[in-house]
C-alpha cells in the first residue's frame, strides 16, 4: 500500500495559511515579502515574524510549511536570496521550493537540515535532471512541469528516486515554467526575474466602439463584446493572428483542473498534489482545499470516480477548465 | 556533491581575434539541402569563428536533420571553424534522451540547452546556451566547476548583469545574444501543429514551411511574436551593436548571431566590422536595417527594458 499522498496548497497571507490548514491542507506553499518568491504581488506574502508564527500554527495542526524561494536571484545580490533561505530555515519550516542553482547550492552546504523541493520554475522533467538535482543538491521532491502526461510522470517516477508533487489545480502555464520570457519582452518584468507575469500596472481595458480592449504593454491581448465578461490579459492566454487564422493561438483562457486525474496521479506514483493560488483570496483558498481534501480522501479510500467529480464540481467560478499535458491530446 | 574537475579537451588551435563571433544553432525546420547550402556558405565566406550544428528546438525534426551533419561538421572544420554541438532545449522521449547522451560524449564542444546533459557532461568542457538559466555569478561559478568555459545567458539578461557575471567570473567566456529574433518561450504544445488543426504526435511538420517562424499578430495587427514548432520568438529582430570598448569593458568577448532567412554572411559581416572597431554601431544597425529581416530591429533586453524596445533607431 502505498503512502496516502500530500495535499499542498497556497497561501499569499498569514490569515490564508490558517484557513487552508483549517480545511485540511497536509502542507502549505508561501513565500517572503520580496523578490525571491515567483508571486511577487502588492500586498502579498509573509516577512519573516509572519512565517515563523505560521509554522506554529501549522505544525500545532500537524501541517507543513514550505517556503518558495524560487525566482533566479539578480546577479550581485546573491545575498537577498541566501538570506531568504537562511529565514526559512530559522523559521523552522519543513522545505525550502528553488530553482537556482544559487539558491540550491547555498542550501545545500549551508543547511542540511532542511529539505529541499525542486521548483517547477527549473523545468526538470528528465531522469537525468531529476537525478542531476538529486545528486548535487539532495533534493528530497521535485515540483513536476505542467508539460507531462500521467503515462510519462508513471515512467518518472519508476526511474527516480526522490518524490514528485503534481499540480492539480488553479492557473496553468502553457509554456515550460522557468523559461519564459514572454512577459519580460512585452513589459520588462518575468517570472524569473521579478517574480511577476503580466504584471497589473502594464494593464489597460479600453473602451472602444467594438467593445474592451485588454491591452499589456500597449499590445493587444484579448477584445470583448459589450456585455461579455472581461477577462485578465495574461500573454499566453491571449487571441492573435497567425497564419491567417485569429485564435486563442497558445491556451484557451482556461485554467486547470485535474481533480479526476487524482487517482490516476496516484497510480502513477505522485506523492504531493499542488493547488495553485498564491495570490487568491482566503476565501477561495478554503472551499477549493476543502474540496480537494474531500476529492482525495476519497481516492484514498478507492472512492468512486463520479463521486469524487461531484466534491470538485462548482470549483471553476464559471471559468472554462482542462486537464492540461495529462492528456497526450493536449498537445 | 563530489565535483570532477574538468578536463581540457583538444580543440582546434584558432587564434581568436580581440572579440570572437559565434553563430547560433538554427532553430528553424530547415530542410537538409538548405542546411547544406547554408554551412557551405559559412564555411567559405563567413567571417565567423566559432559554429553551432545541431537541432534544439524539436526532437521529431532530428531524422530529418540528423543525417547531414557529419558532411556540416567536415566542411566548417575545413574551412577552420570551431565547431559546437547544440543539444535539444527540452528533451522528452527516450531517444531525444538517449541522442543527448551521445552528443555529450564527444570530444568536440558542446552546448548544453537543459540540465538533463549536465551529467554526461560534467568534467569535460561545455558551452551553456541561452535555454539554461544563469542568472547570477554564483550559478555560473556552480556550472565553471562542472566544466562551463563559454556561458551564453537567457536573452532577458540586461549587458550590465551580464557584464557584472563576467567581470566576476573570468574563468568563463561570456557571450551576449546579439543577432536574431528572440527565443522566449518553449512549450509542450506544438503551435504549428495547433494553427492546422492537427496535434503533436502527428504533425506533419508544418514548420518546415516557415524558416523564419511564422509571425503571430495583435488583433490590432501590431506585430508582436512568432512561433517555431514548440518555440515562440519575438517577432522582432534583437540588433545588439555594442561599440568594442563597451564589450572589452565587461571582459566579454563573444557576441552570438542566431541564424534567421537573411543573408547571414553578411550580417556576420557587418558585426565583424562593428567589432573589429571599423564601423561605428549606427553603421552597423543601418547595415542591418538592409538585410531581408523577418522583423524590424530592437535593443531593450540589452539596456534593461522591455525586449520589444528600441533604444537606437538605425
Amino acid at each position: 500500500m502505498k503512502a496516502r499522498m500530500e495535499l499542498v496548497c497556497p497561501a499569499g497571507t498569514p490569515a490564508t495559511l490558517r484557513a487552508a490548514v483549517q480545511a485540511g491542507a497536509d502542507a502549505v506553499y508561501c513565500g517572503f515579502r520580496d523578490e525571491t518568491n515567483a508571486r511577487n504581488f502588492p500586498g502579498l506574502n509573509f516577512s519573516p515574524n509572519e512565517l515563523a508564527e505560521g509554522v506554529r500554527f501549522a505544525h500545532d495542526h500537524g501541517s507543513k510549511v514550505l517556503v518558495a524561494i524560487n525566482t533566479f536571484a539578480r546577479v550581485d545580490d546573491v545575498d537577498i536570496w541566501k538570506k531568504a533561505a537562511d529565514a526559512a530555515v530559522k523559521s523552522g519550516a519543513d522545505a525550502i521550493i528553488a530553482a537556482d542553482f544559487a539558491v540550491l547550492d547555498h542550501v545545500a552546504r549551508n543547511h542540511k537540515q532542511i529539505r529541499l523541493h525542486l521548483s517547477v520554475q527549473a523545468a526538470a522533467a528528465t531522469p537525468e535532471a531529476i537525478g542531476f538535482y538529486a545528486a548535487h543538491f539532495g533534493i528530497r521532491r521535485v515540483v513536476l512541469p505542467r508539460i507531462l502526461s500521467l503515462q510519462e510522470i508513471a515512467a518518472l517516477n519508476r526511474a527516480i528516486g526522490v518524490e514528485t508533487e503534481a499540480f492539480v489545480f488553479g492557473g496553468l502555464c502553457v509554456m515550460i515554467e522557468g523559461r519564459c520570457y514572454l512577459s519580460s519582452y512585452a513589459t520588462g518584468k518575468s517570472p524569473n526575474l521579478n517574480g511577476v507575469c503580466s504584471p497589473p500596472e502594464m494593464v489597460s481595458y479600453d473602451e472602444e466602439p467594438s467593445g474592451t480592449t485588454a491591452r499589456l504593454s500597449g499590445f493587444t491581448i484579448d477584445r470583448y463584446a459589450r456585455g461579455q465578461p472581461v477577462g485578465y490579459p495574461t500573454l499566453c492566454k491571449g487571441k492573435f493572428k497567425a497564419g491567417g487564422k485569429t485564435s486563442h493561438l497558445f491556451e484557451d483562457p482556461v485554467s486547470l483542473n485535474a481533480g479526476g486525474m487524482i487517482a490516476g496521479l496516484k497510480a502513477a506514483g505522485v506523492t504531493a498534489l499542488k493547488i495553485e493560488g498564491r495570490q487568491r483570496g482566503k476565501g477561495y483558498v478554503s472551499e477549493v482545499v476543502r474540496a480537494f481534501r474531500k476529492a482525495v480522501d476519497a481516492v484514498e479510500q478507492g472512492g468512486d470516480a463520479v463521486d469524487i467529480d461531484r466534491l470538485l464540481a462548482g470549483q471553476s467560478e464559471g471559468a472554462r477548465q482542462t486537464a492540461g499535458a495529462y492528456e497526450k491530446k493536449w498537445r | 556533491m563530489s565535483q570532477i574537475a574538468p578536463t581540457e579537451i583538444a580543440l582546434p588551435e584558432i587564434a581568436p581575434p580581440e572579440i570572437a563571433l559565434t553563430l547560433g544553432p538554427v532553430f528553424f525546420h530547415w530542410s537538409a539541402d538548405r542546411l547544406l547550402d547554408f554551412y557551405r556558405r559559412i564555411a567559405d565566406e563567413a567571417p565567423i569563428e566559432r559554429v553551432h550544428v545541431g537541432e534544439v528546438v524539436c526532437g521529431k525534426r532530428m531524422p530529418f536533420s540528423d543525417p547531414v551533419w557529419p558532411a556540416v561538421i567536415e566542411r566548417l572544420e575545413r574551412g577552420g571553424k570551431q565547431v559546437v554541438l547544440s543539444t535539444l532545449a527540452a528533451p522528452a522521449t527516450v531517444r531525444e534522451r538517449k541522442g543527448l547522451e551521445d552528443i555529450c560524449g564527444d570530444e568536440r564542444l558542446v552546448e548544453i540547452n537543459d540540465v538533463s546533459g549536465l551529467p554526461s557532461r560534467s568534467g569535460k568542457i561545455f558551452v551553456t546556451g541561452p535555454f539554461l538559466n544563469v542568472y547570477n555569478e554564483a550559478s555560473a561559478r556552480f556550472l565553471i566547476q562542472l566544466g562551463a568555459r563559454t556561458i551564453c545567458p537567457p536573452v532577458e539578461l540586461s549587458f550590465a548583469a551580464i557584464g557584472a557575471m563576467s567581470l566576476k567570473c573570468p574563468e568563463a567566456e561570456f557571450e551576449i545574444f546579439a543577432f536574431g529574433r528572440l527565443p522566449l518561450a518553449l512549450s509542450g504544445r506544438c503551435y504549428h501543429a495547433r494553427i492546422h488543426g492537427l496535434h503533436k504526435d502527428s504533425c506533419q511538420f508544418t514548420c518546415e514551411r516557415d524558416p523564419d517562424g511564422l509571425a503571430v499578430d495583435t488583433l490590432d495587427d501590431q506585430q508582436f511574436l512568432a512561433v517555431n514548432g514548440v518555440q515562440t520568438l519575438s517577432n522582432q529582430v534583437q540588433a545588439f551593436c555594442p561599440a568594442p570598448d563597451a564589450l572589452a569593458s565587461k571582459a566579454i568577448r563573444r557576441l552570438r548571431l542566431s541564424p534567421q532567412a537573411c543573408d547571414m554572411v553578411e550580417a556576420a559581416r557587418i558585426y565583424r566590422r562593428l567589432a573589429d572597431g571599423r564601423d561605428e554601431p549606427e553603421d552597423a544597425r543601418f547595415s542591418l536595417s538592409c538585410l531581408d529581416l523577418p522583423g524590424t530591429l530592437v535593443d531593450g533586453y540589452a539596456y534593461a527594458k522591455p525586449g520589444w524596445q528600441v533604444t537606437v533607431t538605425a
